[in-house]
């Protein structure tokens, strides 16, 4: 098999606050390969947003930093990227599209002008080719009379449609990767659907792989084909989603399933919660397993060593003692 | 936007009635008399009260408050106690020697406030930062009487690089076209001139910067702060746009608002004059006018200067609402602009 597109190892990235040192990101391994689909899953505060910020480095150094491992992109270790290698990858080559509809493009630019100049930084077209593919854009999103919009401020538009602007936005460089962040949390749930159905017909035609971070198993299992699990800034389990769904080994990802109602078609709109215990505090980690104190099934050695990233069979890999 | 700009205007004709008796009853109020200080000590109370009839101060408030707005209604501004000169021609002239100072010091302090107020935030808690934030502080404080004076001092007494007062050396031909000197020496041809009144310009409008300078700066730093932190300017370096891009087409645009009312407020208060740097560098502007006809008590000439600097004011505050809806998009009706 050819390497993946993404290979992500050992990353670590933390905050080195007045508080202390927050490790957001602390063991982060995920591989994708070109044209798939990557859901990753965990609790809010998790960690996914500092992962997604991390690949793009546009983590706000230099409180934050990268202190370990590698993201290889396309050969390339984008850790050890310089600034304006980062900028000529930047959407361009990932691009990325963010939680907040409402607040992510620029109150005081049209549409049309914030599309278009990602399109001519990154693409050899004079201006008017660039407005009219950003006018292209916006009709692959699904926004109605894209010629007459594309002059519209964000204000005018609904957060529905300012996520599809941000998608067209992401895709117009028809980039390798996109990494969507909880692309459809802030929407109404009916636009949710909508929205995630845009991004999954979007990818086949442009071809992009998707790095899709939710908090919602339902949408992995609508789009993903291969899941990871993060806890408190680590990966926990990894699997394809047809293995993790029907065989979950990490006692948070069982505990994940157990807490979704079984009721059909509710699934969708369930949001994780609902294990016992909270997340620890990132500043004071426990020794060993960072789960141990909402285990059901933890024994001596969970509290004692941290357990590693272990292999089942195939892709599947579980952090937890009781696989070893 | 012709409505909002008539609108304005309207209310504009409020604010004159206002103005005008408020300053036409402050100025009775105060003690002191025009007649008394025209004619001086010696003047008998018959030679005074002559006076005071032909000036038309022996009637009632009322009755010449009446007979000051109809003539106002006329275009006509009346006329200088002191020199006989009608007050709008007097007001005329010292303004354009008022303008040509304040757009000088406004240039000055928006330029170098607000780079150092974007270099500060984005180089947050820097050397720079620190430095010029203390400057600042030092700018906002320091009694100007005492900057211009120093300025003076090393400039022209000191080292002689610069002239020490008025608008251009006497002597020098100055055929007036506009009344702004710079203006007509350039339509005219004349270098000479030019550098001329540019040299002496340069003085007191650099005293003049020095406080619209620290706060456009203070203002420019702190809004820029807020503006780096937000999503968008997330989404654009994740574009991949150039710092620069970043800074001054992303956040610097939205940063302005604050940025363009306080530049706006200073314009206008300049436009007002300044009376302590026109007395320092003898510079012939409005404010030593309202001064020195304030303490001759000639009513007419400081009732027309305040009702002019209301108009200023207006006209300034429109002005910079209209920026607002430039810069705005959020802020406009009709959305499109
Ligand atoms: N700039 C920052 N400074 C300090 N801590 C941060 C910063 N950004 C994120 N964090 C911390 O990192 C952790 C992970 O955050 P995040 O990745 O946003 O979680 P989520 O999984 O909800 O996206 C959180 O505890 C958050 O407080
Ligand atoms: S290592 Fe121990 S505490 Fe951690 S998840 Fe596994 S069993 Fe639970
Ligand atoms: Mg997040």
């Amino acid at each position: 098999m050819a390497a993946p597109l993404l290979e992500i190892q050992g990353l670590k990235t933390f905050f080195f606050t007045r508080k202390g040192v927050v490790k957001a990101v602390d063991g982060v391994d995920l591989s994708l390969n070109e044209g798939e689909t990557l859901g990753l899953v965990g609790e809010s505060g998790c960690g996914k947003t500092v992962t997604a910020l991390s690949i793009m480095r546009l983590i706000s150094e230099p409180i934050g930093r990268i202190t370990e491992g590698s993201i290889n992109f396309e050969g390339k270790d984008l850790v050890a990227a310089t600034e304006s290698e980062m900028r000529k990858i930047r959407g361009n080559r990932i691009s990325m599209i963010f939680q907040e509809p409402m607040t992510s493009l620029n109150p005081v630019l049209k549409v049309g002008d914030q599309i278009s100049e990602a399109i001519q930084l990154h693409q050899d077209v004079s201006k008017k080719e660039a407005w009219d593919r950003s006018i292209e854009m916006l009709r692959l999103v699904g926004i109605p009379s894209p010629e007459s919009r594309v002059n519209e401020y964000p204000h005018q538009m609904s957060g529905g449609m300012r996520q599809r602007v941000m998608i067209g936005m992401a895709l117009s460089c028809h980039p390798k990767l996109m990494i969507a962040d909880e692309p459809t949390t802030a929407l109404d749930v009916t636009i949710q659907a909508q929205i995630l159905d845009l991004i999954n017909r979007l990818k086949e035609r442009v071809g992009s792989a998707i790095l899709l971070i939710t908090h919602n198993l339902g949408v992995v299992a609508e789009v993903a084909q291969y899941v990871g699990v993060m806890y408190a800034g680590y990966i926990v389990e990894y699997a394809d989603v047809i293995t993790l769904f029907k065989e979950p080994r990490h006692p948070y990802t069982v505990g994940l399933f157990q807490s979704i109602p079984k009721k059909k078609g509710s699934a969708k709109r369930e949001r994780l919660q609902a294990i016992p215990g909270l997340v620890p505090d990132l500043l004071e980690l426990p020794k060993g397993c960072k789960f141990q104190d909402r285990c059901s099934r933890v024994f001596q050695r969970c509290r004692e060593e941290a357990p590693l990233l272990l292999k089942l069979n195939g892709s599947h890999q579980v952090r937890c003692w009781l696989y070893e | 936007m012709a409505r909002f700009i008539s609108r304005r205007l309207f209310h504009l004709i409020f604010i004159l009635i206002g103005v005008s008796i408020l300053v036409f009853l402050m100025l009775r109020l105060i003690p002191g008399d025009p007649a008394h200080l025209l004619v001086g000590e010696l003047a008998s109370p018959q030679d005074i009260a002559r006076i005071r009839e032909k000036l038309g101060l022996d009637s009632s408030y009322v009755y010449q408050y009446f007979i000051y707005a109809s003539n106002l209604l006329k275009g006509d501004m009346g006329t200088s106690i002191r020199s006989n000169v009608p007050v709008s021609q007097e007001i005329f002239v010292r303004f354009l020697a008022t303008v040509e100072l304040s757009i000088a010091a406004m240039l000055i302090s928006s330029l170098i406030g607000i780079l150092a107020g974007v270099i500060s935030s984005v180089r947050q808690y820097s050397i720079f930062d620190y430095f010029s934030m203390m400057m600042a502080l030092v700018g906002i404080s320091m009694p100007i009487f005492w900057l211009g004076l120093m300025l003076m001092y090393l400039f022209s007494v000191k080292w002689g690089i610069l002239p020490m007062m008025g608008r251009f050396t006497m002597g020098l031909d100055y055929h007036v076209i506009s009344g702004l000197v710079m203006l007509d020496s350039l339509l005219s041809g004349d270098i000479q001139l030019f550098f001329n009144s540019v040299k002496h310009l340069i003085l007191p409008a650099f005293t003049l910067a020095t406080i619209p300078m620290a706060i456009i700066a203070r203002m420019t730093r702190s809004s820029m702060l807020e503006v780096m932190s937000k999503d968008y300017i997330r989404t654009a370096r994740a574009k991949g746009l150039s710092r620069g891009t970043v800074i001054f087409r992303h956040a610097l645009k939205n940063a302005f608002l604050p940025i363009i009312t306080v530049i706006g407020l200073n314009f206008g208060l300049l436009l007002g004059g300044a009376v302590l740097t026109e007395t320092i560098f003898s510079w012939p502007g409005l404010g030593r006018y309202v001064v020195d006809s304030l303490s001759a008590r000639d009513y007419p000439a400081v009732q027309g200067c305040i009702l002019f600097f209301a108009v200023i004011m207006v006209i300034v505050n429109l002005t910079v609402d209209i920026f607002y809806l430039y810069l705005d998009p959020r802020l406009r009706i009709d959305g499109k602009g």
